[in-house]
């Protein structure tokens, strides 16, 4: 696949010779494509098995072994407010280095299929539209033209933040914990018609 | 080690260190002689050294260092030019100075050997150009004559020389001179006996109960010192006693020095100890010797007198032994001088060391797998040695990064020193537990919250003197910090005898602002324990050390990102005590690996008290206040697959499921698991700044087959399951 992606890149780089590119990732999620900048990529790999972790949000899928080191894995799809990925053949993880407060942190993101690496002459790049999309407009980094189609280019720095990453998560196992003394009232009613 | 040898060890590293700087310095200085930088580094160097050295006592070093920093310092100031000839004698006088602290590290202020001394003064008059002579070098001790001996060895080599000097008292005690000396013939034989009555006083004087006898005795025996000094002893109380070697036996004293070996190599055998194991001297000998030295120290008040000197005053030993014993004692000192060098390592490459030992930790368990898989019983024991010794690996590993407490407690001398003056208080600060070791890594992150507490003990707890001398207290108020080790975690508290907290203001605090409920019954722990809530502060005005209301919750933060624990407990009037409890690491533990709806987690073993079978028939269970009754002690408990929302696999729970007591502090819970797997070699892996709010997980871990597996946070757990259950309770009294 990675060799089909370099080919791909190679006959690109021929029709658009003496322009300035920027090299995407393009991947699918859903059904739909999606590119990201490739210096942000670090990596692309198989998935293997992925521990959950239990009281997140839906769209943390779990935690990965990444030679030695835990990395946790998003999953893309249910980010952008969509459905949980299904995990097929397919399915990669793409490993992104984000910057938190100064350092790198590997984080995964979960796609439902890796495509290609496109080069996409700056021209053609163009700032995202304030509607017409039913994502967050913070996540669009841009547009890429290539022939007659659209990619959306994603700020995956901005989808993979870190600090609302946990933030949300707070909210979450705050939910969770909402869910567990709504258990336990259930239990004070219960209590009081025993009583009676 | 007590604090001289440790502040010594630091000095000669920091002298290395210094030196080779200044080596360097010189060096680069040949290359380019106008660099200021380097002069600037060696001068910084000599005067370093010089300033320490001084700390310490070591005068030669400092008369030396002097005369080259002053050179130094003129050509600093380029006042003189900085030459080939000028750096290669700074280099020699380099080299000097290293052999002068070397010196002084045997002893303080030992006499300079005169070779030493000669490279010295000829260093300055090189230094300096002017002859040696007019030198200013301080000599300290050049007395270095030896005491002699004022009494040969009379007789014919291979005799004993015995003087008897029986007190007056000795017949009005009992003591017959005479049967000691028929009792000795039994010991061997009697060559010579000389008979003195050197202080007998003429006729009408002499007592004729007194004994006015000496006995100077030329004995032949093969027995040892101590043995014929046991002839003696019962006269020991009324006779001065000496016992001469024999030539023979000199030498024989000298070859048994050399020949033994000390075993614990970092023991300095005293001068004493290693006469009477050689059978030199006798225990009673070196006893009165070291009186004698404390009576004159006593009496002159200087420094006491050397004990080989007094031996060899006393005729107690011969002097070939002492001045044997003495090298031997030397150049033990000397090697432990060597030993005790640290190696300064960066603590970046023994974290490395220590992930590859965790990584070694986790292929171990991965090799066990395989060989329990396939069923290999003949690797099996080669696999159980080579786990032993990944353990013991693990263990040492880990040591290497532990440190003493101490260090970080003593830098809170000066805050409360500083801030005391500030607040016109008088408080001192009462350190105990230094020598608790833990990780490094942990020692440098609890600086912060350590500071906070100290502080707040200060301006909060200890009242203005007067306020105490009213109150009937001292007024020097007291900060006790204080440290040990308590079932794998390291506990420290921070006491003091200040005013105390008073649960009910906090209470009206918390209920004001909301933190708690009117109807909720809480505990006095509880209460206090509200204080790390974020802005929460009973201190009516808010002083620049504390008393905002921020700062108890970053404390218990940080304290909770080490994966510990911090609590609290006052008395009004009486003072506050906070607890900090850690865990020795933050690298490998000890974990206990449970299943739970097929997924698996690791409980510190260290919190595990016993693992029970959850059997209704065998324990009272209350399904819906989640409590059991473990043999009469009521015991709250989680279902940890239920704690976890796993709601994706709701079985009928027809197996049968464990219970895990795990205890924190006074605090226990039960667990109910479905499955136990045992003992796990656990090598904690950071989840990240992703996970940083996660309650209930304080880390992961990488098995053997590759998966990651959650470590639990039994500490959130217990805090949970005693929090739902304490809902409970509250709404069953209702």
């Amino acid at each position: 696949m990675i060799n089909l992606a370099i080919e791909g890149k190679h006959s690109n780089t021929a029709q658009v010779a003496g322009d300035q590119f920027q090299q995407y990732l393009t991947f699918l999620v859903g059904k739909d494509n999606f590119g990201i900048n490739i210096l942000d990529v670090k990596e692309i790999i198989e998935i293997n098995n992925i521990t959950r972790i239990p009281k997140t949000p839906d769209y943390i899928r779990g935690v990965i072994n990444l030679r030695g080191n835990v990395v946790p894995v998003i999953d893309l799809s249910a980010r952008l407010d969509r459905q949980r990925s299904e995990i097929t053949k397919l399915s990669c993880i793409v490993l992104v280095e984000v910057d938190v407060h100064g350092e790198g942190q590997v984080i995964g993101a979960l796609v439902d299929q890796v495509n290609e690496i496109l080069d996409i002459a700056e021209a053609n790049i163009q700032p995202a539209p304030d509607f017409g999309t039913d994502m967050r407009t913070d996540f669009i980094q841009a547009m890429g033209r290539v022939d007659d189609n659209f990619i959306i280019l994603l700020a995956i720095n901005r989808i993979l933040s870190i600090d609302e990453l946990s933030q949300l998560q707070r909210v979450a196992t705050n939910q969770a914990n909402l869910a567990l003394s709504d258990d336990t009232s259930n239990f004070k009613k219960l209590d009081n018609s025993d009583e009676h | 080690m007590s604090e001289f040898d440790a502040a010594l060890a630091i000095f000669t590293q920091e002298t290395e260190e210094l030196l080779a700087q200044m080596e360097y310095g010189l060096l680069s200085l040949e290359d380019n002689p106008e660099d200021m930088e380097s002069i600037n580094t060696v001068f910084r160097a000599m005067h370093t050294i010089k300033g320490t050295s001084g700390l310490f006592g070591f005068d030669h070093v400092v008369a030396f260092t002097h005369e080259a920093e002053t050179v130094l310092d003129t050509v600093r100031k380029g006042e003189r030019p900085i030459d080939e000839t000028l750096i290669s004698i700074l280099l020699n006088c380099k080299d000097h100075t290293a052999n002068l602290i070397q010196h002084s590290l045997l002893g303080e202020n030992e006499p300079l050997p005169e070779t030493l001394k000669a490279v010295g003064t000829d260093l300055i008059a090189q230094l300096t150009g002017i002859p040696a002579s007019s030198a200013t070098i301080a000599t300290v001790n050049t007395s270095t004559d030896q005491v002699t001996l004022t009494s040969c060895n009379q007789g014919s080599d291979d005799n004993w020389l015995i003087l008897l000097k029986f007190r007056k008292n000795a017949l009005r005690n009992g003591i017959d001179p005479l049967s000691f000396i028929s009792y000795l013939k039994n010991k061997g034989d009697i060559v010579e006996i000389q008979t003195l009555a050197p202080e007998l006083p003429s006729g009408h004087l002499m007592d004729p109960e007194a004994c006015y006898l000496h006995f100077n005795i030329i004995f032949h025996s093969d027995l040892d010192k101590q043995a014929i000094a046991d002839v003696f002893e019962f006269a020991d109380d009324d006779c001065d006693i000496r016992i001469i070697a024999p030539h023979s036996k000199v030498e024989h004293y000298l070859s048994l020095l050399q020949e033994q070996t000390n075993d614990d190599e970092t023991h300095i055998e005293k001068l004493g100890e290693m006469l009477i194991n050689i059978g030199a001297l006798t225990q009673n000998e070196v006893i009165s010797a070291l009186q004698q030295q404390n009576n004159h120290a006593n009496q002159t008040n200087a420094m006491p007198k050397p004990l080989g000197e007094i031996l060899i005053e006393q005729q107690f030993a011969e002097q070939p032994v002492i001045i044997q014993a003495l090298k031997k004692q030397q150049s033990a000192r000397e090697r432990n001088i060597a030993e005790a060098n640290y190696i300064r390592v960066d603590s970046a490459k023994l974290g490395h060391i220590i992930n590859l030992v965790g990584e070694l930790v986790i292929s171990g368990a991965a090799m066990r797998l395989l060989v329990d898989r396939y069923g290999l019983n003949d690797v099996e024991e080669v696999a159980v040695g080579m786990n032993d010794l990944v353990s013991d690996i693990r263990d040492t590993a880990l040591k290497l990064r532990m440190v003493a407490i101490g260090e970080t407690f003593s830098r809170f001398r000066r805050t409360v020193r500083d801030v005391s003056g500030e607040l016109n208080k008088q408080i001192e600060l009462v350190i105990s537990g230094g020598e608790t070791e833990l990780d490094k890594t942990v020692v440098e992150k609890i600086n912060d919250p350590l500071t906070h507490l100290i502080r707040n003990a200060l301006d909060h707890g200890i009242e203005r003197p007067e306020q105490r001398l009213a109150l009937g207290k001292p007024a020097q108020g007291t900060v006790h910090l204080n440290a040990y080790h308590d079932s794998g975690h390291i506990v420290i508290q921070i006491a003091d005898d200040g005013a105390g907290l008073n649960a009910d203001k906090i209470l009206a605090k918390a209920l004001a602002n909301g933190f708690v409920t009117a109807d909720q019954q809480l505990t006095r722990q509880e209460i206090f324990n509200l204080i790390f809530e974020a802005g929460l502060s009973t201190k009516e005005q808010a002083s620049n050390l504390s008393g905002r209301g921020v700062g108890m919750d970053v404390v218990r933060r940080n304290i909770e990102i080490l994966r510990g624990s911090v609590s609290l407990d006052s008395i009004e009037g009486r003072g506050t005590t906070v607890t900090i409890q850690l865990p020795l690491t933050l690298a490998i533990i000890d974990g206990f690996m449970v299943e739970t709806e097929n997924e698996r987690y690791i409980i510190p073993l260290s919190m595990i008290e016993e693992c029970v079978e959850m059997n209704p028939a065998e324990w009272e269970i209350d399904n819906i206040q989640h409590y059991i009754s473990l043999r009469g002690e009521v015991l709250p408990y989680l279902r940890l697959g239920d704690y976890f929302n796993n709601r994706s696999r709701h079985t009928g729970r027809d197996q049968r499921e464990s219970l895990v007591v795990v205890r924190f502090g006074q605090a226990k819970v039960g667990l109910v698991v479905d499955q136990l797997h045992g003992e796990h070699q656990t090598v904690i892996k950071p989840l990240g700044k992703v996970f940083e709010q996660l309650q209930g997980i304080s880390g992961a871990t990488v098995l053997g087959n590759g998966d990651v597996a959650l470590i639990l946070d039994v500490q959130a757990l217990i805090q949970h399951a005693i929090k739902k259950r304490g809902a409970h309770v509250h709404a069953t009294t209702h």
